[in-house]
């Protein structure tokens, strides 16, 4: 098998993969194809450049930046070990699995906001307890639709959530958001959405009260009303906002937030 | 390159030569990340892209020079105030630094 085909296969069934491409020095073009847990595929030309710079490579895989790092011929990387030798430039290609979005409630606004994570790269996973509602039928762009209470889901998944992983909840219902809320609080996850009028809001926060959950700097995470203040209407619309709202704050940008906003959501 | 892969499969099977084009680094404004990719066949079709369409012309005779020439592959540099070797650059200003490789790994 290629490298091609087994990096092909390995970014299809979404298994984390680096590629390493020496870009100038000697052995221009030479590949090799790491992944955490397997031996490391093909050669920069050198045993002792491909063990270092694949152990650097799992590192950027990790940290999922892709980057240009500096070796000597046999992976030196110390400045008064390169003095005299030529320089290695090797591209560092990661290859992260897609950030995950969890979405609770199979609602209209499900779908649409289903098909715009799907646009921008994500894993879609669509749960609601109530089986009429959540079936691969009314979400076909769904990667997964889980007949199920979130606190299963979050119990099980919650450790994989990260930074780049978003959980929306949209339902209005407070049997199915608080655990939703309080399961989501305990992972790392970069996003937590609630929609949900302010009126709802508010009365979401005292039930989340009621069970424990009054940390200022939990309630700090939760994104409700859920959605930049850019005037959505219909939900794919509404989906627009919420994923602007994502990117933007995943960038550290400030942007009108409809919860920095006061009066009504729809003007 | 998540995006062409199907692209490249195909002309793989069609047993195509194809050329891979890489962003490797960007300085300035750059409209494409590093990663970002193209892929161009023997016949000169494209799959992806690594600009906003602005030096994507310039790759494709690049990268069918590289199948002529049998190169291992090159660093190429687009930009704005480059007056060395292309006539193409980016209107934003940016400077990418591509390489493109033939795809026989």
């Amino acid at each position: 098998m290629s490298l091609y085909t087994e990096l092909a296969e390995r970014i299809r069934a979404n298994k984390p993969v680096v590629l390493l491409t020496i870009i100038d020095g000697p052995n221009l073009g030479a590949t090799l194809l790491a992944s955490p847990g397997t031996p490391a595929l093909g050669s920069l030309g050198d045993t002792e450049l491909d063990r270092v710079a694949t152990r650097d490579a799992l590192g950027e895989l990790e940290a999922g930046r892709t980057s240009v790092r500096n070796y000597g011929p046999s992976g030196q990387i110390t400045p008064e070990d390169l003095l005299d030798t030529p320089t290695v430039r090797i591209f560092v290609e990661a290859f992260s699995p897609p950030p995950q979005m969890i979405i609770f409630g199979a609602v209209d606004f499900t779908a649409a906001l289903a098909k715009v994570a799907k646009v921008l790269g994500y894993y879609v996973v669509v749960c609601d307890a109530r089986e009429v509602f959540a079936t691969k039928r009314r979400f076909p762009m769904a990667d997964e639709v889980l007949v199920t209470w979130p606190t299963p889901v979050l119990t099980a998944r919650g450790a994989d959530l990260g930074p780049r992983d978003a959980v929306c909840i949209l339902t209005h219902d407070p049997k199915f958001d608080v655990p939703a809320v309080q399961g989501a609080l305990d992972t790392n996850v970069g996003y937590i959405g609630v929609m949900g009028s302010r009126k709802t809001h508010a009365k979401r926060l005292e039930r989340l009260a009621e069970v424990g959950v009054n940390k200022p700097q939990d309630l700090a995470r939760l994104m409700s009303p859920i959605g930049l203040d850019i005037g959505s209407r219909t939900p794919e619309e509404t989906a627009i906002s919420i994923c602007a709202e994502i990117i933007g704050r995943r960038v550290g940008r400030v942007i009108p937030s409809l919860r920095e906003s006061t009066g009504p959501i729809h003007k | 390159m998540r995006e062409i892969l199907n692209d490249i499969d195909r002309w793989r099977e069609q047993n195509k030569r194809i050329v891979v084009a890489r962003v490797v680094d960007i300085e300035g404004s750059g409209p494409r990340d590093p990663g970002a990719a193209m892929a161009v066949n023997q016949d000169g079709e494209v799959s992806g892209s690594v600009s906003g369409g602005c030096v994507e012309g310039a790759v494709v005779a690049e990268a069918l020079d590289i199948l002529a020439s049998a190169s291992p592959g090159r660093l190429v540099k687009f930009g704005y105030s480059d007056d060395e070797a292309f006539a193409v650059g980016l209107t934003c200003g940016g400077t990418i630094h591509l390489f493109i490789q033939p795809l026989t790994w």
